[in-house]
């Protein structure tokens, strides 16, 4: 109904515009074609000047009005090393814009009005004038090769990659419809490979490649967290369409390219607490954040930086958005370290794991470090009961005392460790869970102890230094009545007879 | 020759035109026996520029009400739409408090649709075709084309575009909606959107008509130019307007041939399984088997007709404006020479700087260098063009009529939009306002609102070329006053939203802390949009009033204007001149010379008179 009264008085406006200007064009003719033609023109003129006039006002003041959300002004200042040099290098430019600007709005319709029809005078006949010609060329080639050599300095400087060797924080962004995913490096700082055949939703998001080592500790978190004044370089990719990664308030910005990863490298140099400081000051940041709550948060409070996608990809384009936290070192490594592994929590084990079952390198290295410790504070140890050391990584095939071939790794280092510690005397006590009869467990856990033996003697050790013992079911260090529990029953244990 | 004292253009042309015996092989025009072949199937040069006009305008008025539309959701988010669900059906979607907004998908497919349509069917075939079709033959001193027929087809090529495109709006899954410059894999892929499956076909399908309809207008134009001007009409006395027209044509033959190059290689990616725009795509939930192609390969194709493209929209507009402000100035052209080279030198410049819409999209950023060197380049012939306007307006004796208050308004928006380029050039700059809305105000205000008002300047000025009757003006001083007020304020505050980092094509600003507090100056660009919407319509309305009951033409040559056009009879038949056709003995610009107030072309020059381009 409305739509149809406004289309109505759409209609009357039109039919009334459209016989007020028959009439006006009907009364020129009665009142002297050519006088009217001279009034109007004169009146056609002045408006041009009037025109003119404010329009220059209103850029002004709404430039003034709008300064605070104006690149490199008030509020809006960047957040990264780079970002002040495409600001300044922007207000060079709009510096020599706005001379040419005012000048040419001026000269355009001041002559307007200056050379308006009038009655008895004559156009110059003004045909060309090279002097004026090689000015007006000069003139704008100076200007813009000051801007272009200028400009292309700061682009090749924002935009070179890495150094060999140049100190840095590597992360990754995929787009896909439409959201973000993000990946960080981990421990070893190396994401690691990956292949968009292997992705899958349920438990692999990216298409890692679990083979890969390198993928192993790197983990998938919800926001972006990077250290203040630590230089980062974005891997930025895609999985299905174009998507462009946008931080605002860092000047960077880059398409997100399916088959053709791309990179931004930058520097954020203030943290999220710097930033809401600054914003602080500002008047409109002061109001409160979420209009229906106004005891909540101030803007300037609940400010965050921002990352969304600049290049159009699909129907939910905008509202890709994720947040960034730049803080200070010591809060980055605590967050980090909370971090877990998308692998060790998500694939670790499962039948997508391709060491199922089997050790990984970081794991081995870490336990030999762990197995060294656990001796020497065995051995260190006053009270008996903690004279012992539990082999967690020997292994046994299933009902049998044959070892897994993955025990050597356990067994090579205590080698190692016993050949350190020359005097030690050790047993090695075999134990098992409560599944099966009583009396072959014992008997099961008498010849595990014994293959242990003739392993490390193998290895070199004295023979008089060991000593292999069955403990059968009888001394449980867990509830046998869980899975996990009878898993950690079943053991290969060391205890401390003399140092 | 010195006997001829009179400038009576009829006695000129029948004394001293040239004789290409036109009346002895058509008795009768044969070709435009009855209404079938006069009105529709026409090979009249002028009559093809009315049809490409029409139905320039038909498109404009849907592309611009398009806008309307997109432009209701983005300024007013939390109003009903439910009003426009009688025209947009399911694509309104009311929730349970029957609050109805634009659907996402065809927000997208509305602002794709509406730079199509804009940019191709309205500023390409409405301006070029039109203009270049009008004048022409008319300014050279021709009886039509080289070749009437591939004019008509060009037209019926556009017009066989127009039918697929607009029946492609009314698809169920919507018309295409990855944006007007179809990036796959977007628009590649169907499963990537709904627009980009029949109504991507159909875009497709489209743009490759009209490609051919384009092929087939330039390459008519450039032979025209070359071939048929009359005797006396050198390349250097050519007015401007053909310059552009000749310029223009040059560049649609070098460049749509690769756009159409791009359309095949998506065409064979959409349908025969090839890769060349694809790789390593997973989506939704399957790993497509395609490797190796390169998406950046089709930005790289479709931006080196996409740049001339721009240039293809804003230099007919540029032609159009020098004559209108030279014969309402009462003034030679200042410069004429440097004009016709800036012309030459933003042609070929156009062909070198493709990239710089490609800054953020992964290419090497070492060549951006080279992009952004020439792009720079190309501010100093635009530059020389706008000095020149604007001194061919000093010393003047100016006739305010609405025509030439485009042409000064082209200027202006010329100069508006054409700094704000400088900005986005420098690819330092770019990475900050790539895609946001400082790009959307930079060329709808340069190629965008510049291309209009130099294409209303030359339909005001040419009007009784057309249709022997003049518009009326008082309509045409509001339409003039509304436009460049409210065009003002649509797009100057989208600077200041660009300089916020707001990119462009967001459906809703909610989302970002960054984006969502600018709802006031959303509003008011909405508000102002809807207001130079209705002076647009006051335009047509204007339009078609005139044709029937506007003031009529009673003189040759109303302007007072020298060039050729102003010699044929009012509404003139095929051939243009009913004898010999008029030969040339100046220039185009000798406006108030030797204290005449204009001297047209075919007046010869008198004994001892110094030529006015010396």
């Amino acid at each position: 109904m409305l739509g149809l009264v406004i289309i109505l008085i759409f209609i009357l406006l039109a039919v009334i515009t459209v016989q007020l200007s028959r009439v006006s064009e009907l009364a020129s003719k009665i009142r002297g074609e050519a006088e009217v033609a001279r009034q109007k023109n004169d009146r056609t003129a002045f408006w041009l000047v009037v025109f003119m006039v404010g329009f220059l006002i209103f850029c002004v003041v709404s430039a003034w009005y709008y300064k605070d959300v104006m690149l490199g002004y008030g509020p809006h200042e960047s957040a990264s090393a780079h970002g002040g040099d495409l600001d300044s290098l922007f207000n060079i430019t709009l510096f020599f814009t706005g001379i040419v600007f005012i000048i040419t709005h001026i000269a355009l319709f001041w002559f307007s009005w200056k050379y308006r029809e009038q009655e008895g005078r004559k156009a110059t006949f003004f045909v060309h004038s090279t002097q004026l010609e090689i000015i007006w060329t000069v003139i704008p080639i100076i200007v813009m090769t000051y801007l272009v050599v200028k400009g292309l300095f700061i682009w090749n400087a924002t935009m070179a990659d890495m150094k060999p060797g140049e100190d840095h924080l590597e992360i990754e962004a995929t787009g896909y419809q439409f959201a973000w995913d993000l990946r960080y490096p981990g421990a070893d700082n190396m994401l690691g490979t990956r292949d968009y055949r292997l992705i899958n939703l349920a438990d692999n998001p990216l298409g890692q490649d679990w083979t890969d080592e390198k993928n192993i500790d790197d983990f998938l978190p919800t926001e972006i967290v990077l250290p203040v004044n630590k230089k980062v370089r974005v891997r930025i990719t895609a999985k299905d369409v174009l998507h462009n990664f946008y931080l605002p308030h860092f000047r960077v910005k880059m398409d997100a390219v399916p088959g053709l990863p791309t990179y931004f490298a930058f520097t954020p140099t203030k943290t999220t607490q710097q930033y809401r400081e600054s914003l602080r000051e500002y008047p409109e940041w002061q109001t409160p954040a979420d209009e229906s709550d106004p005891d909540g948060p101030q803007r300037w409070e609940a400010f965050d930086y921002e990352l969304a996608c600049a290049e159009l990809c699909g129907k939910g384009h905008y509202s890709m958005r994720r947040v960034v936290r730049i803080v200070e070192e010591d809060e980055y490594n605590e967050w980090l370290s909370q971090q877990t592994s998308y692998y060790l929590s998500n694939v670790r084990n499962t039948d997508a794991d391709p060491f199922k079952g089997g050790l990984l390198g970081a794991e081995i290295a870490n336990r030999k470090v762990e197995l060294l410790t656990d001796f020497e504070s065995a051995l260190n140890s006053d009270d008996a009961s903690n004279a012992k050391v539990n082999l967690k990584h020997v292994f046994f095939k299933t009902g049998s005392a044959e070892l897994e071939d993955l025990s050597k790794h356990e067994l090579t280092n205590l080698s190692k460790i016993m050949s350190k510690y020359k005097d030690v005397v050790v047993e090695l006590g075999g134990h098992t869970d409560n599944v099966g009869d009583a009396s072959s467990n014992q008997l099961l856990s008498e010849s595990r102890a014994k293959s242990v033996k003739s392993y490390l003697v193998n290895k070199g050790v004295n023979v008089d230094r060991l000593q292999a013992r069955g403990y059968g079911q009888n001394s449980p260090i867990s509830d046998n009545g869980t899975a996990e529990g009878r898993q950690e029953n079943r053991r290969t244990e060391l205890t401390i007879i003399s140092k | 020759m010195a006997e001829i004292t009179t400038y009576n253009p009829d006695v000129l042309i029948e004394e001293s035109g040239y004789d290409d015996h036109f009346h002895d092989h058509h008795h009768g025009d044969k070709y435009q026996s009855n209404f079938i072949n006069h009105y529709v199937f026409s090979m009249d040069h002028k009559i093809i520029a009315r049809q490409f006009l029409m139905t320039g305008i038909f498109w404009a008025i849907i592309g611009a009400g398009m806008s309307i539309i997109f432009r209701m959701q983005l300024g007013f988010p939390e109003e009903s739409l439910t009003w426009i669900k009688p025209l947009l059906g399911k694509w309104i979607v009311v929730n349970e408090a029957g609050m109805g907004s634009l659907a996402p998908e065809f927000y997208y497919a509305l602002v794709t649709m509406h730079g199509t349509i804009l940019v191709f069917f309205v500023l390409t075939a409405g301006l070029s075709g039109t203009f270049s079709n009008l004048l022409i033959p008319l300014q050279l001193g021709a009886r039509d084309m080289a070749s009437p027929f591939l004019n008509m087809l060009s037209y019926w090529f556009f017009f066989l575009a127009s039918v697929v495109m607009f029946y492609s709006l009314f698809l169920s899954t919507g018309p295409f909606s990855g944006g007007w410059t179809g990036y796959p894999p977007l628009s590649a892929l169907p499963q990537a959107s709904t627009g980009s499956g029949t109504g991507m076909t159909l875009w497709l399908v489209s743009l490759t008509l009209f490609v051919v309809s384009v092929l087939l207008g330039g390459i008519n134009y450039v032979t025209t130019v070359l071939n048929l001007r009359t005797k006396g009409m050198t390349l250097w006395r050519m007015p401007l307007t053909i310059w552009a027209f000749f310029v223009t044509a040059i560049l649609g033959i070098l460049s749509f041939p690769v756009l159409a190059s791009g359309f095949f290689m998506l065409i064979f990616d959409r349908g025969l399984g090839t890769s060349f725009f694809l790789s390593e795509i997973f989506i939704e939930g399957q790993a497509l088997d395609r490797v190796g192609g390169s998406p950046i390969l089709y930005q790289h194709l479709f931006w080196f007709l996409g740049h001339p493209e721009v240039y293809i929209i804003i230099l007919p507009a540029m032609g159009l404006v020098s004559e209108v402000l030279s014969v309402h100035a009462r003034k030679p052209i200042f410069g004429y020479k440097a004009m016709v080279l800036s012309i030459l030198a933003i042609g070929f410049l156009s062909f070198i700087v493709w990239a710089h819409h490609m800054f953020m999209s992964g290419v090497n950023p070492f060549i951006s260098n080279f992009f952004v060197i020439f792009t720079l380049i190309i501010a100093v012939p635009s530059a020389v063009k706008v000095f020149n306007w604007i001194t061919t307006l000093w010393g003047g004796n100016l006739r305010l009529v609405t025509p030439m208050l485009f042409a000064i308004g082209f200027v202006s928006m010329f100069i508006s939009g054409g700094l704000t380029g400088i900005f986005l050039g420098n690819s330092a700059i770019d990475i900050q306002m790539h895609d946001t809305y400082f790009v959307v105000a930079h060329f709808h205000i340069v190629m965008g609102i510049a291309a209009f008002f130099g294409m209303f300047s030359g339909v005001y000025h040419w009007f009784p070329k057309m249709f022997g009757r003049f518009m009326n003006e008082t309509m045409g001083k509001i339409h003039f006053w509304v436009t460049l007020v409210g065009a003002y304020a649509i797009f100057w505050p989208m600077h200041y939203l660009g300089m916020a980092g707001v990119p462009r094509r967001y459906y809703s600003f909610d989302t970002f802390d960054a984006f969502r507090h600018f709802g006031d100056m959303n509003q008011f660009i909405t508000i102002a949009a809807i207001i130079v919407f209705a002076a647009q319509l006051l335009f047509v309305i204007n339009f078609f009033y005139s044709i029937f009951k506007g003031k009529e033409q009673k003189v040759k040559n109303p302007w007072g204007a020298t060039t050729l056009e102003w010699t044929t009879p009012i509404n003139a038949g095929h051939g243009n001149w009913p004898g010999k056709l008029p030969v040339v003995h100046r220039w185009a610009y000798d406006y108030g010379k030797d204290g005449k107030e204009f001297i047209p072309q075919i007046v010869p020059m008198e004994e001892g008179e110094v030529a006015g381009d010396h």
